[in-house]
């Protein structure tokens, strides 16, 4: 067994770890070479391939069956691919047992083994790489204390709660400090609260160990608050690979923009082009003037995303000249359902044209006087930079 | 714990029911039993002395009970057969315990792990021999194995062997009889265990860099112990007082303590030293069972 355990020991070495072993920065430490999975006839994973950085953070975003477990599973070896690479640190594990790989896997349902205590649990991993007792001794106090067990370690999984054990699960998992670690939907067995700020630990702590983490996830908002970059599945293969920010604001697909976060879509015909500005002539909506986006628009057939956040709604059309030279795009309509959310609070308009837009607004002010109703008549505008154009 | 009262007054009467039954069918014979077991051989009807006879009145309660000794007891122990039938009759038990637990081990493993519609036709195979009658199963195999039966007919045809063998009446015959009756009693504990075991669990052993065959050593084995525990426990026990595989399958030399306790009850007719004997089986067999059952106990809190 190839097992290299690093002589960081000490929690004190433990949050500071030495930088990725890689070489150069420009190497990833993961590469997934054009790899296929099928199951009979149904490719699970399709030719996907991803670099993954050294010390990302990286999430797997997709609806279920989309392949992204699948591909989880093929990292940590549960799954052989029928065809491609996976390489980690420029070595192909794709035919390697899972055994014998440099990456560990955190489990959707913690896996604990019931019949070991917390303490033999995190140790088992050590005890298999052949550690000698005192080195594992320092190591697994050392996690429980980065992980707040302190008190728990002669209990047993059953007497733990939802959150022990998932932080248990996570010391396991960390315990061989893996060259990357595998999240499978680590989150989802907890609760709306302890997910959150269970969140925010679990960044912290991949920011403070260095380490590479791979999470897959169908919760966007999840995906979104934790990762430097998400990729984005659908049919075993990736949609896209952004960071948040990306792939919220640039979607590159229709299928994208639908997934994450709600959007206002129109089909239409490209039309006239001036200075930066393409016209979109669309059934629903009229002629939209959008944005030239930086990659020429090749089909005449394109899609118009706007978010809702983006279009904003007036009684009249906007107020001052300002405000006015933007709101190029303007479509009146009748509002038919408002939703308060607290926060914020989202209208659904239904257009002169039969179609519904949606618009969110901001709750800035505790009074509203001035608040749409049901059945008022209003003017929704956005400007041509809020409108992503979208070819397919 | 609040709320001590979950029970509605029918359901606490239903739980009593199984109280009932065992107080009925077990305790009340059982305390026939013993009371013969501490009575004396006569040549009456019934062939024991004293009799209680409650029309008699209070004193000749007392002159029965000062009547019963522990002659039958002494007599168990100071007899070398009945030594050796218990004897005989643990060894007979742990070697076939045994047996069945390597043979058994696999094939609900190997069960637990086949597609889920597999698994059920699998253990249609392993009851369906219990649709036949267990004692014409035992003469089928008399069959097969006697002089010119169907075994010896294979080795012949096969020229495995020169004559045929001698197999009827040999121990190796009766522990053949007691594996095959008994194997679906191992399997089906074990099975159970092994099915309803998170595979996730093996994975997560594979992850930490357990080879598959140490997976099996330090995470199913010992998550598979309830299992082993009560499939040792439901073969053991009954063939331990085991009487008609080893009477029709084994040799007359050396018995079985069923055999002996059947001999002294019907050729004999000493139906106290009988109860003795079945008295000491039980309490023999109770020993194993309290020891499981605290054993049980201490995994289900989780061990301190």
């Amino acid at each position: 067994m190839a097992e290299e355990i690093p002589k960081s020991d000490t929690a004190e070495e433990w949050s500071r770890p030495e930088p990725p072993a890689t070489g150069a920065a420009d190497t990833p430490l993961l590469r997934i070479d054009a790899v296929v999975k099928k199951f009979g006839v149904f490719r699970a994973v399709d030719r996907l391939s991803l670099d993954i950085r050294a010390g990302e953070f990286f999430a797997l975003l997709g609806p279920s069956g989309c392949g992204k477990t699948t591909l989880l599973r093929m990292l940590a070896g549960f799954e052989t691919p029928d065809q491609g690479r996976i390489l980690v640190d420029g070595k192909n594990i794709a035919q390697v047992p899972p055994h014998q790989r440099p990456v560990n896997m955190m489990f959707q349902n913690y896996a604990l083994f019931p019949h070991l205590t917390v303490w033999d649990n995190i140790a088992f991993g050590l005890k298999r790489a052949g550690m000698n007792r005192t080195g594992i001794d320092r190591r697994v106090t050392a996690l429980v204390a980065l992980l707040k067990l302190q008190g728990m370690e002669k209990r047993k999984p059953d007497q733990l709660s939802g959150g022990q054990k998932q932080r248990v699960a996570l010391a396991r998992s960390l315990a061989r400090q893996p060259r990357v670690l595998l999240l499978d939907e680590p989150l989802a067995a907890l609760d709306k609260k302890l997910r959150e700020s269970t969140q925010l630990e679990l960044m912290e702590l991949q920011r403070r160990l260095g380490m590479t983490f791979i999470i897959v996830t169908h919760d966007q908002e999840e995906a979104m608050t934790m990762a430097d970059r998400i990729g984005v599945m659908d049919a075993g293969r990736l949609e896209q690979v952004a960071t948040p920010r990306e792939l919220y604001e640039a979607p590159t697909s229709r299928w994208v923009a639908e997934f994450v976060g709600d959007v206002n879509m129109f089909e239409g015909q490209v039309g006239a082009r001036e200075a930066n500005r393409l016209s979109v002539s669309t059934r629903d909506a009229g002629t939209i003037i959008v944005a030239e986006p930086r990659q020429p628009v090749t089909k005449t057939t394109v899609s118009v995303a706007i978010r809702p956040e983006k279009v904003k709604l007036s009684r009249r059309g906007p107020a001052s000249d300002a405000v006015n030279a933007q709101a190029i795009n303007r479509l009146e309509g009748v509002v038919t359902d408002v939703s308060y959310l607290g926060g914020l609070t989202t209208y659904k308009v239904k257009l002169d044209t039969g179609a519904v837009l949606r618009s969110s607004m901001a709750n800035t002010a505790r009074l509203d006087r001035d608040a749409y109703h049901a059945s008022q008549r209003v003017v929704a505008w956005f400007t041509p930079d809020d409108c992503v154009v979208l070819e397919q | 714990m609040s709320g001590r009262r979950i029970f509605s007054r029918p359901a606490r009467l239903a739980a009593v029911a199984p109280y009932l039954w065992m107080a009925l069918f077990f305790l009340v014979p059982f305390g026939f039993v013993l009371k013969i077991s501490l009575s004396q051989t006569a040549i009456a009807q019934p062939p024991y002395l004293p009799v209680f006879d409650l029309t008699q009145g209070w004193t000749a309660i007392k002159a029965t009970l000062a009547a019963l000794s522990l002659d039958n007891f002494r007599l168990l122990i100071s007899d070398n057969l009945y030594v050796v039938s218990y004897l005989r009759s643990l060894v007979v038990a742990m070697v076939s315990t045994s047996i069945l637990l390597v043979i058994g081990y696999p094939i609900a493993y190997g069960m637990a792990r086949l597609p889920r519609k597999w698994q059920s036709i699998a253990m249609m195979l392993v009851i369906v021999p219990f649709w036949t009658s267990f004692l014409i199963r035992i003469y089928a195999w008399i069959n097969i194995l006697q002089h010119d039966g169907l075994l010896n007919k294979i080795l012949l045809a096969l020229h495995l062997v020169s004559a045929p063998l001698v197999w009827l009446s040999t121990d190796s015959a009766m522990y053949l009889g007691i594996v095959y009756s008994y194997l679906p009693f191992m399997i089906l504990p074990l099975y159970a265990t092994l099915a309803k075991m998170d595979p996730a669990l093996l994975e997560a052993a594979g992850d930490l860099g357990a080879s598959p065959r140490r997976a099996f050593w330090l995470v199913t084995f010992p998550l598979s112990l309830p299992g082993v525990g009560a499939g040792i426990l439901l073969c053991f026990i009954p063939i331990v007082g085991e009487f008609v595989i080893p009477d029709l399958l084994a040799g007359s030399n050396s018995l079985m303590i069923g055999q002996t306790l059947w001999l002294e009850f019907f050729t004999n007719k000493d139906w106290p030293v009988a109860s003795a004997a079945a008295v000491v089986l039980l309490v023999l067999l109770v020993a194993p069972m309290l020891f499981y059952d605290r054993l049980q106990r201490r995994q289900l809190e989780g061990g301190r």
